[in-house]
C-alpha cells in the first residue's frame, strides 16, 4: 500500500510541475504568435487531477513528526 | 481507529505536553529533519502571493530581487542559526517562560496582548488572500476583488467570502490544529511546485525565460524600495521569530543548534523562489493586460488564469494552513491574558478579530509595512534575551532577575522595551522610515537600555539597603 501511495504521490508531483515546464519550453520554441503543442487548458486539467491524486496519496506515505 | 486518527490523537497529546514550564528533556529532542519540513511549510504561505506582486508595485529592480533577496534571506538564516538556535539549545525553554524569568508574569501578559493582536492582523491578511480565490468560482463581477489601493471592503459579496473563510478557519482552530498541521505538512511540497508552475506558465506566455529582463521595471517606474530595503525586508519580515526569539519555543526541541540551518528551507523556497514566482504573475498582467502595477491584481484571479483550479486550491490551502495556527496561537495569547476565559471563548474572540481584519484589505495590501511594524514591536524582547543569555555575567547584571527576586513585573524590561519602540513608531509615522529598517536598531537599543537600567536599578537597590 505504502509503495503504491508513494508512486502515486511522486507521479502527482510530476503532474504538477512537468506540464507547466513543457508548456513553457514549447511556448518559447513556438515564438511570438505560435501555439504550443500542449495547450494551457490541458496543463490546468492535468494539474487539477495531480492535486487530487497528491492529497489522496500523501497521508499514506508522508511521515508527520 | 485509523492510522490518521491515531496520528491526530498523538499530535494533540504531544501538543498538550510540550514542557511549557520546564527544560525540554533529552528524550523529547528531535533531529534536524523535523525542522526542515516545518520551516518549508510555514514560510510558503498565502501571503507570499501578495508579497511578490507588492515588490513589483514598489518598483523593485531585478538586481534587488535576485541578489537582495538572496542576501537578506541568508542573513535571516544566519540569525536563526547563530542567535535563536544557539540560545534555544542552551536554555531549552519557551520564549514565554524565559521572558517570565526575566520580566515577570505581568509583563508576559502585556507581551501576549501585543502578540495576540498582531497575530490577528496577520491571520486577517491570510483570510484576505484566501478570499480572493473564491471570486473565480463565481460568474465575473459577482465578487468585486480588492486591489493594492483598496482599504475598505469592496462589497457585500466580498464581506460574505471573508466571513465564510474566516468562520471555517476559526471552527477548525477550535478543534486544535492537529488536522491543519497535517494538511500543511502534506501540502508543502505540492504547494511549492504550484508556485513554480505559476512562474513557468507565465514565462511561457511571455515567450521568454529571461527572468532578469522580466524583473527589470520599465523606465520611469517609480522606485519606492531600494536594494537595501529588499535586503532588510527579507531579513526582518520574520524578525519576531528569529531576533525576537519566538522560535525558541520550536528550536528548544532541537538536538543541536545546527537545526537552525533548517530555516533555509523556508527562506529560500518560500521567501525567495515563491516571491519571485508571485512577482512574475503580476508582471504578466502588467505587460499583457496593461494592468497598472500601482493598482495590481488580486492573487486569486492571477493564479486561476495561470494554472486553474489547482492554483485556487493552493491559494486557499496556503492561506488556511498558516492562518489556522495563527488564530490558534492568538487564542492562546488571549486566554493567557483574560482570566477565566475558556479556550473556546478565546479562540472565538481571536477568530472574530481576524475576520474583521480580513474584511478590510488595508492590512494585506500594506503587508510590506505591516510585517516591519510587527517585527519592530516584538523583536526588542529578543534583544533583552540575548543580553540575559550572552552578556549578563560579563556586564555584571543578574540573569533571570524576575525569577531571582520573585517579581511579577520588572519595570526595567518595560521601559527598555517601550522607549525604542515608541521612537521607532515616531520615525515610521512622521519621518517615513521604511518599517523593515527598524527592528534591528530597536532590538539593539532595547538590549543596551536593559543593561543600563538594570545597572541603575541595582545601584539604587544597594543605596536603599545601605
Amino acid at each position: 500500500m505504502k509503495a503504491a501511495a508513494t508512486s502515486v504521490g511522486l507521479l502527482a508531483l510530476a503532474g504538477t510541475i512537468v506540464p507547466p515546464a513543457v508548456f513553457m519550453l514549447q511556448s518559447i520554441a513556438a515564438g511570438q504568435g505560435g501555439t504550443p503543442g500542449l495547450s494551457l487548458d490541458t496543463v490546468k486539467a492535468i494539474m487539477l487531477v495531480s492535486t487530487i491524486a497528491w492529497f489522496a496519496a500523501a497521508p499514506f506515505w508522508m511521515k508527520v513528526e | 481507529m485509523s492510522s490518521l486518527e491515531r496520528e491526530i490523537e498523538e499530535l494533540e497529546e504531544s501538543a498538550s505536553s510540550e514542557y511549557e514550564r520546564q527544560r525540554v528533556p533529552a528524550k523529547a529532542l528531535k533531529g534536524p529533519s523535523a525542522f526542515w519540513g516545518m520551516y518549508a511549510g510555514e514560510h510558503t504561505a498565502g501571503t507570499e502571493f501578495m508579497i511578490g506582486p507588492l515588490f513589483v508595485k514598489w518598483g523593485a529592480d531585478a538586481f534587488s530581487l535576485i541578489v537582495g533577496l538572496l542576501l537578506g534571506n541568508l542573513l535571516a538564516v544566519l540569525t536563526w542559526r547563530y542567535l535563536t538556535a544557539t540560545i534555544a539549545c542552551e536554555e531549552r525553554l519557551t520564549l514565554y517562560y524565559k521572558m517570565e524569568k526575566i520580566a515577570g508574569r505581568g509583563l508576559v501578559t502585556l507581551y501576549n496582548l501585543a502578540n495576540g493582536l498582531l497575530f490577528c492582523f496577520l491571520a486577517g491578511s491570510m483570510i484576505t488572500v484566501s478570499a480572493t480565490a473564491v471570486g473565480p468560482f463565481f460568474p465575473p463581477g459577482t465578487i468585486e476583488m480588492p486591489t493594492f489601493q483598496s482599504t475598505m471592503p469592496t462589497g457585500p459579496a466580498w464581506i460574505a467570502s471573508c466571513i465564510a473563510i474566516g468562520v471555517a478557519m476559526t471552527l477548525v482552530a477550535l478543534k486544535g490544529y492537529g488536522v491543519v498541521a497535517q494538511v500543511g505538512h502534506y501540502s508543502a511540497p505540492w504547494m511549492f511546485l504550484v508556485f513554480v508552475a505559476c512562474a513557468l506558465v507565465t514565462l511561457g506566455r511571455l515567450g521568454t525565460a529571461d527572468v532578469w529582463a522580466l524583473l527589470t521595471p520599465p523606465e520611469g517606474t517609480p522606485k519606492t524600495i531600494s536594494f537595501l530595503g529588499i535586503v532588510f525586508f527579507s531579513w526582518f519580515c520574520n524578525a519576531a521569530m528569529h531576533i525576537g526569539m519566538a522560535d525558541l519555543s520550536v528550536l528548544r526541541f532541537a538536538k543541536k543548534p545546527s537545526a537552525g540551518w533548517a530555516s533555509a528551507s523556508g527562506m529560500f523556497l518560500g521567501h525567495y523562489v515563491a516571491w519571485i514566482c508571485a512577482a512574475l504573475l503580476l508582471i504578466y498582467w502588467v505587460r499583457q493586460h496593461g494592468v497598472d502595477p500601482q493598482v495590481g491584481k488580486d492573487p486569486g484571479t492571477m493564479v486561476n488564469d495561470a494554472v486553474g483550479w489547482a492554483g485556487l486550491i493552493c491559494v486557499i490551502i496556503a492561506g488556511w494552513t498558516t492562518a489556522n495556527p495563527t488564530i490558534y496561537r492568538a487564542g492562546l495569547a488571549f486566554q493567557g491574558m483574560i482570566p477565566g476565559i475558556s479556550r473556546t471563548g478565546a479562540t472565538l474572540l481571536a477568530g472574530g478579530l481576524c475576520i474583521a481584519a480580513g474584511i478590510f484589505p488595508a492590512f494585506a495590501m500594506n503587508l510590506l509595512d505591516f510585517v516591519g511594524i510587527y517585527g519592530t514591536i516584538l523583536a526588542p524582547i529578543g534583544g533583552i534575551i540575548v543580553v540575559d543569555h550572552f552578556f549578563a555575567d560579563a556586564v555584571g547584571i543578574p540573569r533571570d532577575p524576575a525569577e531571582r527576586s520573585g517579581s511579577a513585573f520588572n519595570p526595567v524590561v518595560l521601559v527598555a522595551w517601550l522607549v525604542p519602540v515608541a521612537v521607532a513608531m515616531w520615525l515610521y509615522k512622521t519621518q517615513g522610515v521604511f518599517a523593515s529598517y527598524l527592528p534591528l536598531p530597536c532590538a539593539i537599543a532595547c538590549g543596551l537600555l536593559y543593561i543600563i537600567l538594570s545597572k541603575l536599578a541595582a545601584r539604587d537597590a544597594i543605596a536603599v539597603r545601605a
